[in-house]
């Protein structure tokens, strides 16, 4: 059976020759044009002039297009109808699209949108969270509050409280290949659109809008992006809408790829968040409550802003079962790029904030922070083996006193039944020889002076399902055609992360046969219709699905009619090993095609699916938003110099619940990637606006993710040997954003390192650039 | 000016071009070839890798900011002839499939070709051979497995066949084919080109591409508002980004006297276009440290290309090798037409964005006396490898017998220019080289210096830690292993 094996990602051998095709790489007809947007130059206020008359002078212009020459809806937001695609007299960011300028060739474009001379009124323009929140900008009335118990009581009685307030970076997706779209006018009036974009159908849906035409009249394909990492969820639908507007208008093929530098300006990042935290403590370390307040910095449009705050409300707990828990969202509205949908989806800011929690409790308690998080942990699901099964236990972690007595509830009232982490912290923990280490550390710390090391275990629960519930759906499109060989078409996109192939897998185990006759295709809104976007890390799960649905409708027909033909019954046929046995009678798979052929059988399938089980109230903050949690850790260790705050991760130990891989080796790639992704938001990555609002990080030059050197010099990654509990496709689990969150090991081992330095807690923010070490590590020293 | 150049072992001969046409956008828009990639077009990606071969070897290059005719008599491999011309695949495109080292695919064509070009030239410093390609999908280390993994087997035959070549069959320097050569250099071994693109400024621009240090100082008096082109990482920019239209430009790299790199007993002296990474090797058996340093210039690529006149040249008050050289006592050489002057290096840089170089005047060569290495230079980044530094500092104090007789610490990133700290220094020499006077020497940082903040770094962390480097000047003296980067687990 081809699932579970470690095969290729099915592009590589294109990938390595050059010869995979993205969007700005399609051949395009003699005569296409180029878009490029003109920006708003200030953070907000009216637009008093537009003189646009160098720009249309300018070499190679073809039209330049306002928000006042858009014939339908000028919108491209995917919620809130609140992001015009051209400025409507007023602009809310530095780095709006505020005019459209179709020219010959990319560069022209670019030149011309540079021609602009606008005047503008301009306004006060809200730049910080706290300027947001003092004058109440803001998306819904007011906070969202989740709670369980009364956290404030909880913690006035604790033996321990613990207060502070800290920030959370954003971050740029930096996703290789930059937003593009390609828009070619039909014979009729319709439109074809190539766009990269992890949500065809909502390009669909924008772009259709925007040409005043029902969606049939619009097909979006899309075979691969390169990277997309939650910025192509929505960032992509002002560039589809114009090449469509624009083709519309000129009755040519229309190109837009934003340059890197306008991609960085323009689009949404990461949420950064400023969490404040109470939480009180036993003595012993078991947290009796904790009360947060998230200040989320939306940007100027809703976007994806609610559900991505929502997530990170429902990580507050990450792993830990806390008796009373208060969470106090504020999702405010600024004058900075749209904030939006980011690998974690919210999820990681909310799991940093109770890791800061751990962290900053385990340094006033002093005991070691993974007993700590072990005695908080929830309880590990009642059929599991008591005392972690077979793996060794590590002496030095005490299970703690109370576990067995929690209460095994989320804050949003949904039992963990599935807690794998017991058993992944013990078997990592001995793996990465964490005790020895950290005793070597501080011997090591104790005899040098500016440089220290540091280590840090974290762990890592992660929902699985859109909290949207709606999205939770999936189809699937197959076919089987008379020589034997299937075609393969889903819903989920392909941006890197290897679901192609692990859907092909599945339709290949479905059939028995060799990967190689199921041919993978693009995705497209005229073969499966009404797709979620691929995100929330579900694409395998629920495009699994949908598509072994589809090929088991086929499959099932094609053993009926085979058993009529030999005479046997239908449970008699076999699909296995590239054959098809029936009873004594072995055949090959393209026999048995070419037989239903002929015999008039439908070989052609749509396959459904919808997630169970879920039932999410996102206003009261109560019920089953996740099908199952995902589950990791990670230890890393690092280095750090007091005299620069430079800084070095040396090693890195994972061990990560992936359930049954579909296929370990995409697996164990999504785990590293994610990883150092993950430890460069919350060190070297680092966004930065002056004060008119100006993102003054807006290339790589200056926008810093992780190069080659700075992965671990050691980098151990494993994953965990189980299956999931609910049945999911082949009992795997969704893998492309829970590791991401292991990255913040990272973060705590420098705040272990930095800590070194002084008796004072850290207080270390993210991302803890050099400059954020060097300046803990000064204050530390002169014990602020 | 005809430029020719081989592409993927086949002959190509561009008439008509456009001068600061880049290679990407030749490549993709005008070839078809759409294997090599754009990520930033600014050089800092790597997607855009191509591997260069001349007669000085094998190079990785970004396209994004290589001009065409930076490629006249060179051969070019794109990841289309990265295979062999039977499908057979490369030993490192074999191993990334192996190792699983792509995953969204965007940043493969550029890993491929710079690991074609380490594998060629038997480099297996992968973490610095592969510095300027970013990918933000593995994590790296599918890749660096992939790369050790083909380390073994040998280089095929039709990329070593690149180095066959035969470059003398170019032509040399033919003049225009159409509008006028240079006035007054009529005679000389300098291709010419002028064009008329009704896309550019309406008067015909001209591009130069002299073959030696004369003729360069001939035509560049002739033409002294034109712009030089060394290694175009930052003028190619200036096309990619700023979006300016250059008029008249200057080719400096087939000015081949000016690559010399001469070590006597004496001095050093570095031709003005010699590259970063033949600078890195020439330095590192005597400034061991500065060498370092140049290893964390910017990436392989950027270094193949960087030259050091252009890096002191563009006068920029965060270039790297500025104040190592000020340290050592650089003596800057220029030329105009036949007269040449010399001048210490940090004479040059007068104020930010002002140097003392005269219109049709060209940096010639920098060069340093030999002498013991005492020199430290230390590069605070955000990012260790490919970032422009926060803060630069270079110390070389001499210590006779304890005290110090002689102090040159020069710093980029602390003001307008790369500049001493002549406080600082004053401090110091003549003080018995102690903790003590270390830290006297450290409280006169702020009369040198005011920072600036900016995206990079603060005031305050620029200055603290310039102060800071002093004191690790002093521990490392002493040989203690004082930086992170020296560290394993
Ligand atoms: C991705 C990237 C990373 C970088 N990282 C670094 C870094 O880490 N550290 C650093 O210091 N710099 C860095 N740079 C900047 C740049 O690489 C260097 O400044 C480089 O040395 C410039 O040399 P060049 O030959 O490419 O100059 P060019 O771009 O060709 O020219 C630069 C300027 O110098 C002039 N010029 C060139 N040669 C001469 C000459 N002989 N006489 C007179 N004028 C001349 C040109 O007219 C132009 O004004 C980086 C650039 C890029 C694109
Ligand atoms: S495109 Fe990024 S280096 Fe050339
Ligand atoms: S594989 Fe996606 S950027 Fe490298």
């Amino acid at each position: 059976m081809s699932v579970s094996k470690p095969l290729p990602h099915d592009a590589a051998a294109l990938h390595v020759t050059g010869q995979a095709r993205y969007v700005d790489d399609i051949p395009t007809p003699r005569g296409t044009l180029h878009l490029a947007f003109g920006l708003s130059q200030i953070a907000r206020g009216r637009i008093t002039a537009m003189d646009l008359a160098q720009v249309r002078s300018s070499p190679g212009v073809v039209a330049v297009l306002t928000a006042n020459d858009l014939p339908f809806d000028n919108d491209v937001s995917p919620s809130l109808h609140d992001e015009p695609l051209l400025a409507k007299g007023e602009v809310f960011y530095v780095g709006q699209p505020v005019f459209l300028v179709v020219a010959r060739s990319h560069r022209a474009a670019r030149v011309a949108a540079r021609r602009a001379e606008i005047r503008y009124a301009e306004e006060e323009a809200l730049l910080t969270v706290d300027a947001a929140l003092a004058a109440n900008s803001r998306f819904e009335d007011g906070p969202r509050i989740y709670h369980k118990g009364d956290a404030e009581a909880a913690i006035a009685g604790s033996a321990h409280v613990i207060e502070d307030s800290f920030e959370i970076g954003g971050q740029e997706h930096f996703y290789l290949e930059g937003q593009a779209a390609l828009a070619m006018p039909q014979e009729d009036g319709g439109m074809l659109v190539n766009s990269s974009t992890q949500h065809p159908t909502e390009i669909q849906h924008k772009v259709a809008e925007a040409i005043g035409l029902p969606m049939h009249a619009v097909r979006v394909e899309i075979r691969r992006m390169g990277g997309g990492f939650g910025g192509k969820e929505s960032q992509g639908n002002a560039l589809a809408v114009a090449c469509a507007i624009a083709a519309r208008q000129t009755g040519k093929c229309c190109k837009m790829r934003y340059d890197r530098d306008d991609d960085m300006t323009i689009t949404g990042k990461r949420h950064a968040f400023r969490i404040s935290y109470r939480a009180g403590f036993e003595a012993g370390g078991r947290i009796t409550g904790v009360s947060f307040t998230h200040l989320v910095d939306c940007g100027w449009a809703q976007d994806l802003s609610l559900p991505v705050a929502d997530r990170a409300m429902l990580h507050s707990d990450n792993a830990y079962a806390i008796p009373a828990i208060r969470i106090e969202s504020h999702r405010l509205k600024t004058n900075l790029q749209s904030a939006t949908a980011y690998r974690g989806f919210g999820g990681p800011q909310g799991m940093v904030g109770i890791e800061r929690v751990m962290d900053h409790a385990a340094h006033v308690l002093q005991i070691d922070p993974v007993e700590l998080r072990l005695r908080n942990y929830y309880d590990a699901p009642s059929d599991a083996p008591a005392e972690g099964g077979a793996a060794p236990r590590s002496a030095t972690v005490p299970r703690g006193i109370s576990e067995k007595m929690k209460d095994n509830s989320t804050p949003y009232g949904m039992e963990v039944t599935d807690f794998e982490l017991h058993e992944i912290t013990a078997q990592l923990l001995e793996s990465s020889d964490y005790a020895r280490r950290r005793r070597d550390i501080s011997e090591w710390n104790a005899d040098n002076d500016r440089l220290k090391r540091g280590i840090a275990f974290s762990p890592v629960k992660f929902g699985i399902s859109f909290t949207l519930t709606h999205l939770n759906q999936a189809g699937a499109l197959v076919h089987v055609y008379q020589d034997g060989s299937i075609h393969l078409n889903h819903g989920g996109t392909e941006m890197g992360q290897g679901l192609f192939q692990k859907v092909a897998q599945v339709a290949a185990s479905r059939f028995g046969v060799d990967l190689n006759r199921v041919k993978i295709t693009a995705t497209d809104t005229a073969k499966v219709p009404n797709t979620s976007a691929t995100a929330a890390s579900s694409g395998s799960d629920l495009n699994g699905m949908a598509v072994k649905a589809a090929c088991d409708t086929i499959r099932d027909r094609m053993a009926a009619h085979l058993g009529e033909v030999y005479q046997q019954p239908a449970s008699a046929v076999v699909f296995q090993g590239d054959r098809v046995r029936i009873a004594e009678t072995e055949i090959t798979f393209e026999t048995a095609a070419m037989m239903c052929y002929t015999g008039r059988i439908s070989l052609s399938a749509t396959g459904f699916y919808k997630t169970p089980a879920l039932d999410w109230d996102r206003i009261k903050g109560k019920g089953r938003p996740f099908f199952y949690f995902a589950y990791g850790a990670a230890v890393t260790e690092v280095i750090v110099d007091r005299l620069t705050g430079e800084n070095r991760i040396l090693r890195t130990d994972i061990l990560h619940d992936a359930g049954a891989s579909l296929n370990p080796a995409l697996d164990i790639g999504q785990v590293e990637g994610a990883y150092v992704q993950g430890a460069g938001w919350l060190t070297t990555e680092e966004l930065k606006w002056d004060g008119s609002g100006r993102l003054r990080t807006h290339a790589p030059s200056t926008y810093k993710i992780p190069a080659c050197s700075d992965r671990p010099d050691v980098f151990n990654v494993a994953l965990y040997d189980g299956q999931n509990r609910e049945d999911t496709i082949y009992r795997s689990k969704a893998v492309g954003e829970p590791p991401f969150m292991l990255g913040i090991s990272a973060w705590l081992a420098l705040s272990h390192a930095v800590g070194a330095f002084g008796a004072g807690y850290p207080h270390l923010n993210a991302p803890a650039t050099a400059e954020e070490i060097w300046r803990r590590a000064e204050r530390i020293q002169d014990g602020v | 000016m005809t430029i020719t150049f081989h592409l993927n072992g086949e002959e190509v001969s561009l008439p008509d071009t456009e001068p600061t046409t880049t290679l990407l956008d030749w490549l993709r828009e005008d070839r078809g070839l759409t294997g090599t990639k754009e990520g930033c077009n600014e050089g800092d990606c790597g997607a855009c890798t191509v591997m260069v071969t001349d007669p000085d070897g094998a190079r990785a290059l970004n396209a994004c900011i290589l001009f065409l005719p930076q490629l006249q008599g060179k051969s070019v491999r794109t990841v289309e002839g990265a295979a062999g011309p039977d499908g057979t695949l490369h030993p490192v495109q074999q191993a990334l499939i192996d190792h699983h080292g792509s995953q969204c695919g965007f940043c493969t064509p550029g890993f491929v070709m710079s690991m074609v070009t380490a594998h060629t030239n038997g480099a297996t410093d992968h973490d610095t051979q592969l510095a300027g390609n970013l990918c933000r999908c593995t994590g790296y280390a599918p890749i660096i497995r992939a790369a050790e993994a083909a380390e073994a087997t040998p280089a095929p035959q039709w990329i070593t066949a690149d180095r066959k070549f035969t470059f003398s069959e170019i032509p040399r320097g033919e003049v225009a084919d159409r509008g006028a050569a240079p006035p007054s250099a009529p005679d000389t071994q300098t291709d010419t080109q002028t064009t008329t693109d009704t896309d550019k400024a309406t008067h015909p621009s001209l591009a130069l591409r002299p073959r030696s240090g004369d003729d360069l100082a001939t035509a560049f008096v002739a033409r002294p508002e034109a712009t030089l082109i060394a290694g175009a990482t930052d003028v190619g920019l200036w096309v990619t980004k700023t979006l300016r239209n250059l008029e008249d430009v200057i080719f400096l790299d087939g000015c081949t006297d000016l690559k010399e790199i001469t070590v006597t007993d004496t001095e050093v002296r570095l031709g003005a276009m010699a590259d970063m990474n033949r600078v890195r090797q020439a330095l590192a058996p005597l400034h061991a440290s500065f060498a370092e340093m140049i290893r964390r210039f910017a990436s392989q690529q950027v270094r193949a290309a960087a030259t050091i006149g252009g890096n002191i040249a563009n006068g920029s008050p965060i270039g790297d090798t500025p104040p190592a050289l000020i340290a050592l006592g650089a003596q800057l050489h220029l030329r105009r037409g036949d007269s040449r002057r010399s001048l210490p290096l940090e004479a040059f840089f007068l104020d930010y964005g002002k140097q003392d170089r005269g219109a049709g005047e060209f940096v010639e060569a920098v060069s340093f006396p030999r002498q013991p290495d005492s020199l430290r230079v230390y590069k605070l980044s955000k990012r260790f490898d490919q970032d422009i530094s926060a803060v630069l500092g270079a110390f070389n104090v001499t210590v006779t017998e304890g005290s110090v007789t002689a102090a040159r610490i020069a710093f980029g990133g602390m003001a307008g220019i790369p500049k001493r700290a002549a406080h600082v220094e004053t401090a110091l020499v003549g003080q018995r080289w102690s903790e003590a006077t270390v830290a006297a020497a450290q409280a006169e940082f702020h009369k040198d210096f005011s920072p600036m903040s900016d995206m990079r770094a603060s005031a305050e962390y620029r200055l603290a830690t310039a102060k800071n480097l002093l004191g690790r000047y002093f521990t490392d003296l002493n040989g203690a292993p004082q930086h992170v980067l020296e560290i394993s687990q």
